[in-house]
């Protein structure tokens, strides 16, 4: 199987007052095409910077990351955000749709953005409710949709564009454990139809239904185990 | 999409909109006054001019119409001369003086045209008729007002008044034939008209033959420029005005106006790009987690800079028909306040509404509406996405 995600020795360094601070410190590690990982690892090990550097939006201090075959790590503000657009899908903790928009029009937006039309983002973004169970709520505003509900729509619209990876920061954080049962298992059915997943998670539940299971500690990579 | 958050973003905050809204109409308002004021006058003062059809005006040299009390000697012979003219449709020559109106209170001093009623250009008649005879004359309503007389009333006149034995001299009886509006008089000026050998007459021989002012209609085509030349050539006691030139001098002369409107328009300006910057300011600020959430899934800068462009935009966009709403209330009642000023023509509007400086308004509003939404949204999308999300996930 070819490799979906190359990540090669890995550095991200901040300025703390006159001193640099590693949260990375020489991470490598390869996901391969149709895989589902899971980052776990204590607070301040690293998980959300690694996943933000994956994510191409943020930019190493030094090694590389490939998604796809494509050198991702330096791109320029505008290509960067085309492949964001086209190849990667992004679910938050918090979800972060858009209050003003209604569920189907929170999908919308990237697919908008990707240039397609009217007709064809709406018969997409309504095929992507239906796909993650909410094809009746779809002109209900996030204020309107429970935490699960929002989840969901926040997955359809990481699906949007079909992109080659889906990065998920803590998915499952502000949802309760049945809610979160129903998240694992749309994860696991989303990877069951090829997409490739990374998740950066707390949660055991989740990370025990990812295949793999990248442990971090202080930076770096300590163990890496196939779950089953 | 792009307008759909826009007005969602502009929603949100009902009451911030409606006052932000408020503040930029009263700033457009401001503008819109400033730039009539600032051609205002001068529109208002070529229309003034223009209206009556001549485009030429004789007066003695070095002089401005009725700026002195010089008169051209020889008046009429130049007058024939100019008549004679294939260049020139009509002449019509004015004299100016003094009338003294005896009434039953005392003597009424007032301003007095010489004219020839069929050619004459300084004054419009809202009842009555224009003088036929050389015992009539017309009168301004502040005039009537003053005697407390009415058309068909006769009144006892004098060209001058000697205070000390408190007499009428050059005197006539003349009988009111028509109500007059005198263009370039001020609004309170007491003013009348008759004909112009009556007016000379009454001031004596010395009077014979002499003229103000001679104003001259050219054939129309004609060049104004090279005929004001021509004239200034063959009358060399005179100088020949041409409306262009009239235009010129109260330049000048408005300069104040012109400095003041532009330094209040500007102020204005500023004061609404201000309250649209500080407004998509704060209101950036608060959405910097979302913008930056927008960007983290694809969503381009340069779409989120015209999303916030665009919501400062409307924002101008409906500000500016109330501004100009208002600005028009506002001109008016100025326009009222500075028509009392003295000396000023009655017919002059210091806020003359053309639609071009209704144009150039909106158009300084909608730029300094997208100037205003510029630097706030470029500098919300290009924060670092992930350093945003964090610091937004720990608020």
């Amino acid at each position: 199987m070819s490799a979906m995600l190359e990540v090669r020795a890995l550095v991200r360094e901040y300025p703390m007052g006159d001193e640099r601070v590693a949260a990375l410190r020489g991470v490598t590690f390869d996901v391969d095409d149709g895989d589902y990982a899971a980052i776990v690892g204590p607070s301040g090990c690293g998980k959300s910077t690694l996943l933000n550097l994956l994510g191409v939006i943020d930019r190493p201090t030094s090694g590389t990351v490939a998604i796809g075959g494509e050198r991702v790590d330096q791109l320029s503000d505008g290509r960067a955000t085309e492949f964001r657009l086209r190849r990667i899908g992004f679910v938050f903790q918090r979800f972060y749709l858009m209050q003003a928009l209604s569920a189907r029009e929170n999908i919308e937006l990237p697919l908008a953005e990707a240039g397609l039309g009217k007709v064809a983002r709406r018969d997409r973004a309504r095929a992507l409710l239906d796909y993650v169970g909410l094809g009746a709520r779809e002109g209900h505003r996030p204020s309107q949709l429970s935490g699960g509900e929002q989840q969901r729509v926040a997955i359809a619209r990481a699906l949007a564009n079909s992109p080659k990876i889906v990065l998920a920061d803590e998915p499952t954080g502000e949802l309760d454990a049945r809610t979160g049962a129903e998240m694992i298992a749309l994860f696991e059915r989303l990877n069951a139809d090829g997409t490739t997943i990374v998740v950066v998670t707390h949660d055991e539940d989740l990370a025990r239904a990812a295949r793999r299971m990248i442990h971090m500690r202080d930076g770096v990579i300590v163990g890496d185990e196939r779950a089953r | 999409m792009l307008f759909t958050l826009a007005a969602a973003s502009l929603i949100r905050h009902r009451a911030r909109t409606v006052l932000a809204i408020l503040g930029v109409s009263v700033s457009a308002a401001m503008l819109l006054d400033m730039v009539m004021l600032s051609s205002g006058m001068r529109v208002s003062f070529g229309s003034l001019l223009t209206s009556q059809g001549y485009q030429l005006r004789l007066a003695p040299k070095g002089t401005l119409p009725f700026d002195t009390e010089a008169t051209i000697k020889d008046g009429d012979a130049m007058v024939s001369q100019l008549v004679a003219r294939p260049e020139v449709v009509a002449v019509s020559p004015v004299f100016g003086g003094q009338l003294y109106i005896q009434t039953a209170l005392g003597v009424i001093a007032s301003s007095a045209l010489g004219v020839i009623p069929a050619v004459e250009a300084d004054y419009e008649l809202s009842s009555g008729r224009q003088p036929a005879s050389a015992n009539e004359m017309v009168a301004n309503d502040a005039l009537l007002a003053a005697t407390g007389a009415s058309l068909g009333d006769t009144v006892h006149v004098g060209s001058g008044f000697d205070s000390q034995l408190r007499t009428l001299t050059g005197e006539r009886t003349l009988r009111i034939v028509g109500r007059a509006r005198f263009i370039y008089m001020a609004r309170e000026q007491k003013g009348a008209a008759l004909p112009i050998e009556t007016l000379r007459a009454m001031q004596g021989r010395d009077a014979d033959g002499r003229v103000s002012l001679a104003m001259v209609r050219l054939v129309p085509g004609q060049d104004i420029e090279s005929e004001r030349a021509a004239l200034e050539r063959l009358f060399p006691r005179v100088t020949v005005i041409s409306i262009a030139e009239a235009l010129k001098q109260v330049d000048e002369r408005r300069s104040y106006f012109t400095q003041l409107a532009v330094i209040l328009g500007a102020v204005s300006l500023v004061v609404g790009f201000l309250l649209v910057t500080t407004l998509v300011t704060v209101s950036v600020n608060e959405r910097i987690g979302e913008i930056a959430v927008m960007r983290a899934i694809g969503v381009h800068r340069w779409r989120i800079v015209a999303q916030i462009v665009l919501e400062a935009s409307a924002m101008m966009l409906v500000a500016s028909p109330v501004g100009l709403v208002l600005g028009l209330v506002t001109a008016r009642y100025l326009n009222s306040i500075l028509a009392n000023f003295p000396g000023m023509p009655e017919r002059i509007d210091f806020f003359y509404f053309q639609p071009s400086a209704a144009w150039t308004s909106l158009g300084l509003l909608a730029l300094s509406g997208v100037l205003a939404g510029i630097y706030p949204s470029w500098r919300s999308a290009s924060l670092p996405i992930a350093i945003t999300l964090r610091q937004e996930a720990v608020g």
